[in-house]
């Protein structure tokens, strides 16, 4: 991404106009608000922090480590934790990626090795494309087409078929209702293909094609050259790629506000409704009567944003770790 | 033998990957199908004049439109736009033209695409309990605000990337005749990238136009016309949101209306974006 002889010239450029008191002036002022606003990111993120935490205050004082460990939800009560809310998030989470990582990596190979140069660039955009498209349209998509067709036609078959399976035949038992934790994480994994393909499809470009060359004249087939070659050279942008992804999965909202039927039960089937984080944020903040339990909509909003914050600082530094790499390459 | 058995095994393997990779894609390309699909065949029946000259109907009545709805819309974006880009385009330069190899300069980038990738919903809690449970009521400009910090980092991210790309020698040019670094930057670099920067902008008003959750807890939704920022103010995606969730039938249909009309908007300014971004690629 950079490149590295900048740093030298630009330290030509302040020096000659010192005796015009007036462009002085005029540059301080410019280099004063860039700064101030670049500064204004930093302030935000800090800010965004500190409110969250001063009024999660209260609940996490309230109900102490019991926030993260019990069951209830019940705001008649005034009784609340968020475990269920993260295990629904985690699971949800967990399933997109199963589905999309493999499918983002078939769609990053045929980009790069396969398609044909015509072709690469129209199914690059398409698939983009999915990314341009609001959540909330995924969400009425789902819950109005996908999810009756789902409950109609698969989910029979899969219950019947893997029910009953020992170890993972529970996860698919329950009633046929389309909706659900299952249902949800489907729908998240198409919506994070688009990330997770484009930051493999950009990394897998940063191979050097000589050593991809030299192991095609050895022999090797083009899998080969994708999983000995390719993938081992940029396992850390891989890697980076997948935790943007996962970052996107765990905070999305509206999709699956929609399909993942609101229910603050832990329950064993995947098929059965659940919520996550976010879900709960975007159905109850706004009806949220009382100090309390406004304080744990936003504690839940605080753990959200720092288990994102970390999954994304980690992909952010895999991402660096593979372009500063690639810059001691060239 | 055994070698060509070996070599006949290999060159399955390879067949059948590389098949799986292509259905790998046709997978993919196949919901964004079923996705416009969906929209075109239940939201197109609906379009007509009506939908941008009345206003949202009350349950279950006839005739009845989006029109209040995409005004606020367009102001509640407006007004994210407005606030978000010139912080934004101001950062990048900071981070382009002084800060670029130091260490704060590294913190911002890093937090900067942390905050592009955040989740939205938190953005709009944050506003919440900044703006809305201080003034005490849901106002359009607080939406407007929850949408100018969506916007403030894709802004940034794409305008430094575009402001490195401008070689030095440009900037050695203009500092040479005398002008002053601030010139420099407003005559030459900026002028250089442009159009990069403008598809920047048209990224981030594709990525606001469709945000739902940072609405729900800040500009609300209103039934009625209204342009008075201060107040509620009807947007397409909570109205989208709570019409489809509704049991009415005509609420549903405009909807599906609304939910096609703000897909092809967000689609069609991603395409150009995409094509400016090409057409610029001139200064690499």
């Amino acid at each position: 991404m950079n490149s590295t002889p900048r740093t030298q010239a630009i330290r030509v450029v302040p020096v000659p106009h010192r005796r015009h008191g007036r462009s002085a002036l005029a540059d301080s002022f410019f280099r004063g608000i860039t700064r101030l606003a670049a500064l204004l990111v930093l302030a935000l993120m800090v800010g965004i922090l500190l409110v969250l935490l001063v009024q999660a205050w209260p609940a996490f004082h309230r109900f102490g480590w019991h926030f993260f460990s019990g069951t209830q939800w019940d705001p008649v009560t005034d009784q609340f934790s968020a475990l269920a809310s993260i295990f629904g998030t985690l699971v949800t989470s967990l399933i997109a990626m199963i589905i999309a990582v493999p499918v983002s990596f078939g769609i990053a190979l045929f980009i790069t090795e396969l398609a044909p140069a015509w072709l690469r660039r129209p199914v690059s955009t398409a698939i983009e494309l999915l990314a341009a498209i609001p959540s909330i349209i995924y969400g009425m998509w789902g819950l109005f087409v996908f999810a009756p067709i789902f409950s109609e036609y698969a989910q029979p078959w899969i219950t019947d078929h893997i029910g009953n399976w020992p170890l993972v035949g529970v996860l698919f038992q329950g009633p046929p209702m389309g909706i659900g934790i299952f249902t949800a994480g489907l729908i998240l994994a198409i919506m994070v293909i688009p990330f997770i393909s484009a930051v493999m499809r950009d990394v897998f470009d940063l191979v050097p094609t000589v050593l991809k060359e030299s192991a095609y004249g050895v022999g090797c087939t083009t899998w080969e050259v994708v999983w000995n070659v390719v993938l081992p050279y940029t396992r850390v942008g891989v890697v980076g790629g997948i935790m943007l992804g996962l970052g996107r999965a765990l905070g999305e909202t509206m999709a699956v506000t929609f399909i993942i039927g609101n229910s603050h039960d832990i329950s064993r089937s995947l098929f059965m409704a659940g919520n996550t984080i976010s879900s709960t944020l975007a159905n109850e903040f706004t009806e949220a009567v009382g100090p309390i339990y406004t304080s744990s909509l936003i504690a839940l909003g605080l753990i959200l944003f720092f288990i994102t914050f970390v999954v994304l600082g980690l992909a952010k530094l895999l991402l660096l770790r593979m372009g500063t790499r690639e810059g001691r390459k060239s | 033998m055994a070698f060509s058995a070996r070599y006949l095994r290999r060159r399955l393997l390879n067949g059948f990957n590389l098949g799986v990779s292509v259905l790998a894609t046709l997978f993919g390309l196949f919901w964004l199908g079923w996705l416009m699909w969906t929209l075109v065949s239940r939201g197109l029946q609906w379009i007509g004049p009506s939908l941008f000259t009345q206003s949202t109907p009350p349950p279950a009545a006839a005739g009845g439109g989006i029109a209040n709805a995409i005004v606020g819309s367009l102001l509640i974006t407006l007004v994210g736009v407005v606030v978000g880009t010139p912080i934004g385009i101001l950062a990048a330069t900071w981070l382009a033209e002084f800060g670029r190899h130091s260490r704060i300069a590294a913190v911002i980038r890093f937090v900067n695409d942390i905050l592009l990738s955040a989740p939205s919903i938190v953005i709009g809690v944050f506003v919440y309990a900044v703006v809305v449970a201080r003034f005490g009521h849901f106002s359009g400009w607080s939406g407007g605000l929850a949408l100018s910090i969506i916007m403030l980092p894709v802004v940034l991210r794409t305008t430094e990337d575009m402001l490195i790309l401008v070689p030095d020698q440009l900037r050695e040019a203009a500092a040479a005749l005398g002008a002053p670094q601030w010139r420099g930057v407003v005559t030459v670099v900026y002028r250089a990238s442009l159009g990069g920067i403008l598809t920047g902008v048209m990224l981030g008003i594709a990525r606001i136009s469709g945000e739902t959750a940072p609405l729900l807890f800040t500009a609300l939704n209103n039934q009625f016309w209204s342009s008075d920022m201060s107040r509620p103010m009807a947007n397409l995606p909570v109205m989208i949101f709570q019409f489809a969730m509704s049991p009415y039938d005509n609420w549903q249909h405009l909807a599906w209306a609304a939910a096609l009309l703000i897909t092809l908007a967000i689609l069609a300014l991603s395409l150009i974006a995409r094509i400016l971004i090409r057409a610029n690629a001139f200064v690499k």
